[in-house]
């Protein structure tokens, strides 16, 4: 302790002559360059630089496989096993489960008593919308649902609605609960968000695999695997709440003399109440989407009609069963988010009883006169299928004729831009030796984030290669940076014509808003409609799902430079191009690269449902997980993916942040 | 005196850093403002020592930045001093435990916000009633005060509205009511009418000072404005970068004024309602056939009298003579000596 280190000469020396040279100078052109010549050299020498040997693959998969099976048949102390812990979980939340089924659609079995009437939850439904949102969202609400019933989808629909209902509060309350934790405590943050942020970056269909080993197929794993995926977001929300409490408020509470909990309960959870309501809104919708794709582990309800249809190609009944997912999306949507944003009801006050409670009692209203209605005819209790119409078959047909119509020249299209450009990316996305990518990833890193990006990227790519995942992955990222491309051509464009003029702005945020409450299952229909499976369906599909977020942040990065920027631009004489191109369109930049990034993690988690038609990509091998139970597989594909848009996130968001410290707005 | 001491603050220190309370042991506990600055540290209170007596204005004055809310929130416990002594009713409240503070705030302490700070979610009279709730009064009878402090700062008729509603100066009679509602010994205004414009300003201040002729507490109050800094204070406290640079009478302040800041602040400030007579007369004590005036008078009172008047007028302390005024010295007390 007393001798302070010296640095051995030798070592010291290079030191003092590499400010001269840092990297930081090289043009990162030139460093690309020497990386990519000495990849190339490398694996010239060592084909283990371009493909990694079969053999020094670490086989981490077989290990995550083989611990799951060991969890979930002999892991446990004693006679406890973790396989009991397991079944009890499953049987505590099959309770709630039973009983919103009884409640719903299958009647309350023990005691003999019927469903809640269709009639009563349309009726329901309305009183909701009104409620929150006056009588559009009444309308809207009960419109929807009796889609449904009139084209007899109602039983599924309630399947699929029992398990949103009830995987929501468990979400809600544990996000709720991570939420707060993390903000008391900074060690339990620094281990929770990261975890988080993880956990956005995996698709759902990783998330089915672990839980189909622990708790086998069915409604209860569907169940358990919706929470988990749809938890995070609701504990973001819940930090970011608590986080924007002005402070004046938090101390105009703590002297108040509030306790802890009392500061926490009755001033900062109802000050951040809009932020936690979106919160909300947001674990609806990722748990309708989750349920969805939960079919795939023996999820009952229209994610499995649907994806029944697709695979026997009625696609008539793909369009029906999907409007109906796409209708119970739109309103959950619409209707948690009236709730989150609605105002103070000044119009009650010093109204009577009555009147302030007027939504309980019209829905005890409709109750009794649904229940009555439902014993005079059969009818109103659930609807027969003759009253039921379906357009299944005449819209197949339809669908079968325009596709032999447009396949003529759909097909030469398909041909041409799969066999001149996507092959040729293809092959050369393949032929790209992972030293160079490696290195690539890092010297981008470097530049853009420090060295601990430039580390994390590296080794992320790195353990992608040393398990085994290098060519589905690269595939994974050749169907992406495709889909992305196109993306952006169509996103830039719709964005710069929205933020030119309100009246196409109002149209297309609307288009974009419904959109992106669709699930992504749903984007597979048109897709298998017209194109067949192969590759540029695969395209089409994450095109479709994932161009939103482009459109969007390119409106809003346009639309949020100040007024003077523009006016200035103006002043100095720039045509309307001039300013597009020289000041709007930079200085808009940093958004629309957010922009992308979105887009980039929505295509990343679509490519995993692009599997269903059909793909060679980490999307494949977590579906192929799933029939064969191999978690590891499952498990580190979806990591994969994570891996991908974490390395992507991360160069993007660090250039954005550079170029916004560039433009003194950061 | 010692008797009535509110508060007490000795050798106060609140520094904002990376590790203040090591830092300020490395340096003896007295860092030199190089010693801050080389640190890194901020010194937003610095060695403040000083007493608030029972039922007394104290003001505390200074330009932005100089310490005056983190002084009023280490008092009120908002913040953790670095190192000092404070009592409260003679109480030591550095070392209160968390519990014993929740009960101080219940019933001793009641604070008023810059801005506001009222809870968006509940209306007017919940806005009023939460600390009660909060020391768990059962509901009558905390509508009942609630109403009382209500009408006291004249919202009657507004309790059903929500803080969004309502304009500044009545969203700041709302935290005037709320910090009223426990019937706090203390009360601690941060700037609580520097949100609203100059009428309604002016137009709190007077409420201001009627409420506390009703209810004589024991205040410390904070604001930028020397104006009214004079017309609200018995004492006032003025501090530049982190220390207490003088406290005293506002006349005090104005006559003596112990560096060149402080006579920055004092130089625009309104003399006729600050300085007393007993400060300019001459110590010539004449008879005359008008009646005395009194040393106490403020010169403002009874300028345009001498003025006047062709001779001096005497001035008298407790029935005797003490001194007399004359023009020369009231056109001094007013407009500052020629010479300067
Ligand atoms: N939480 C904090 N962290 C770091 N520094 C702080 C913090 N709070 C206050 N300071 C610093 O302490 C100093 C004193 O701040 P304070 O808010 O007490 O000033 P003030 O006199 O009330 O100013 P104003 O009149 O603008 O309200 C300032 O330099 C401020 O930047
Ligand atoms: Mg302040």
């Amino acid at each position: 302790m007393s001798q302070p280190f010296q640095m051995p000469r030798f070592l010291a020396a290079p030191r003092l002559l590499s400010p001269r040279l840092s990297l930081a100078q090289v043009p990162l052109i030139w460093q690309f360059a020497v990386i990519i010549a000495l990849g190339l050299a490398l694996s010239a020498l060592w084909g283990g630089a371009l493909r990694w040997p079969e053999a020094w693959v670490i086989p981490m998969r077989g290990w995550i496989t083989r611990f799951f099976e060991w969890l979930g048949e002999d892991a446990g102390i004693g006679s406890y096993k973790v396989r009991d812990l397991t079944r009890f979980l499953a049987d505590l939340l099959d309770q709630p489960l039973t009983w919103a089924e009884y409640l719903l659609y299958r009647g309350i079995r023990p005691l003999d008593l019927p469903p809640l009437p269709w009639v009563s939850i349309v009726l329901g439904a309305a009183i909701l919308g009104h409620w929150v949102g006056g009588w559009r969202l009444a309308l809207f609400s009960a419109s929807c649902l009796l889609y449904l019933a009139v084209f007899g989808l109602w039983r599924d629909g309630m399947r699929t609605l029992t398990i949103v209902i009830v995987a929501v509060p468990f979400a809600v309350s544990i996000g709720l609960w991570l939420g707060i934790w993390a903000v008391r405590s900074r060690r339990v943050a620094a281990v929770v968000s990261p975890m988080f942020d993880l956990m956005q970056a995996t698709p759902h269909m990783a998330y089915l695999v672990p839980v189909v080993i622990l708790f086998g197929f069915g409604q209860v794993p569907a169940l358990i695997a919706t929470v988990i995926f749809a938890m995070p977001p609701m504990a973001r929300c819940v930090i970011l709440a608590l986080q924007t409490v002005p402070p004046e408020i938090t101390e105009a509470g703590t002297m108040s003399g509030c306790t802890p909990r009392q500061l926490l309960w009755k001033v900062q959870i109802p000050a951040g109440k809009r932020i936690l309501m979106l919160g909300v809104n947001q674990v609806v919708m990722q748990t309708l989407a989750m349920v969805v794709i939960a079919s795939l582990v023996g999820a009952t309800g229209l994610g499995q009609q649907l994806l029944t249809s697709l695979q026997q190609l009625k696609l008539g009944a793909a369009v029906e069963q999907g409007l109906g997912i796409v209708m119970i999306a739109i309103v959950l949507d619409r209707v948690t988010q009236a709730w989150a944003n609605r105002p103070t009801d000044y119009a009650a006050r010093g109204r009577s009883w009555r009147f302030r409670h007027r939504h309980a009692l019209a829905f005890g209203a409709a109750l009794i006169v649904s229940f009555a209605l439902a014993a005079l005819f059969k009818e109103a209790s659930v609807l027969p299928k003759r009253l039921t119409v379906t357009f299944g078959t005449q819209m197949d047909e339809a669908v079968r004729w325009f596709a032999k119509v447009s396949y003529d020249y759909i097909q030469p299209v398909r041909d041409f831009i799969t066999v001149e450009m996507l092959i040729p990316l293809r092959d050369f996305c393949l032929a790209v030796p992972w030293v160079v990518v490696v290195g690539l990833v890092g010297a981008a890193g470097l530049r853009l984030g420090g060295r601990g990006t430039a580390l994390l990227c590296m080794g992320l790519v790195l353990g992608i290669v040393l398990f085994g995942f290098w060519e589905p992955a690269v595939l994974t990222v050749y169907l992406v940076f495709s889909a992305v491309v196109i993306c952006v051509c169509i996103g830039l464009p719709i964005g710069i014509w929205a933020s030119r003029s309100p009246r196409v702005a109002r149209p297309v945020m609307a288009i974009c808003d419904t959109l992106q409450t669709f699930p992504s299952f749903i984007y597979l229909i048109p897709v298998i409609m017209l194109l067949k499976v192969g590759d540029l369906s695969n395209i089409v599909a994450i095109l479709a799902y994932a161009t939103v977020p482009s459109i969007r942040y390119t409106y809003l990065g346009l639309r949020r430079i100040p007024d003077v920027t523009i006016e200035a631009a103006i002043a100095n004489g720039a045509t309307p191009r001039q300013r597009l191109f020289k000041v709007e369109l930079p200085v808009a930049l940093p958004e629309i690269m957010l922009g992308l990034n979105q887009t980039i993690m929505m295509a990343l988690s679509m490519v995993a449902i692009t599997a269903l038609i059909g793909s060679r990509d980490l999307g494949q091998e977590i579906y192929r997980a799933l029939p064969t139970a191999d978690t590891g597989r499952g498990i580190l594909a979806g990591l994969s993916i994570a891996a991908i848009g974490i390395v992507a996130d991360r160069l993007i968001q660090g250039w954005a942040n550079k170029r916004k410290k560039h433009l003194g707005v950061g | 005196m010692s008797s009535d001491v509110k508060i007490r603050c000795k050798n106060l220190w609140k520094l904002f850093g990376p590790n203040p309370a090591r830092f300020l042991q490395d340096h003896d506990g007295n860092p030199s403002a190089e010693a801050l600055e080389e640190g890194g540290y901020i010194g937003a209170v610095q060695d403040v020592s000083f007493d608030v007596h029972d039922g007394e204005i104290l003001v505390i004055m200074g330009l932005s930045g100089s310490g005056k809310s983190t002084l009023i929130r280490c008092i009120s416990r908002l913040n953790d001093p670095t190192s000092g002594e404070m009592d409260f009713d003679g109480k030591d409240l550095l070392n209160a435990t968390a519990a014993e503070l929740i009960e101080i705030r219940r019933h001793k302490m009641g604070m008023v916000f810059q801005n506001f700070g009222l809870l968006p979610n509940r209306d007017v009279l919940s806005n009023v009633t939460f600390p009660l709730e909060m020391q768990g009064m059962g509901r009558e009878a905390r509508e009942a005060k609630a109403r009382e402090m209500v009408e006291l700062v004249g919202l009657t008729g507004r309790e059903a509205n929500f803080p969004g509603e309502l304009s500044g100066g009545q969203q700041q009679r709302v935290g005037i009511a709320r910090s009223l509602a426990v019937d706090p010994d203390v009360w601690f205004l941060d700037e609580p009418f520097s949100a609203l414009d100059p009428l309604i300003r002016a137009e709190m201040q007077d409420e201001f000072m009627r409420l506390q002729k009703v209810l004589k507490k024991t205040i410390v109050f904070i604001t930028h404005d020397f104006e009214e800094a004079v017309k609200l204070a018995d004492r006032i406290g003025i501090m530049k970068g982190g220390r207490m640079v003088q406290m005293g009478t506002p006349e005090d302040i104005v006559l003596n004024p112990a560096t060149d800041y402080v006579a920055e602040f004092a130089r625009n400030a309104p003399h006729e309602r600050i300085i007393t007579l007993r400060a300019i007369m001459s110590s010539d004590r004449v008879v005359t056939d008008v009646p005395p005036l009194n040393a106490r008078d403020l010169i403002g009172d009874v300028a345009r009298q001498v003025l006047s008047s062709e001779t001096p007028i005497a001035v008298a302390h407790r029935g005797k003579i003490v001194g007399s005024v004359g023009r020369v010295q009231m056109l001094d007390g007013l407009y500052g000596p020629e010479a300067q």
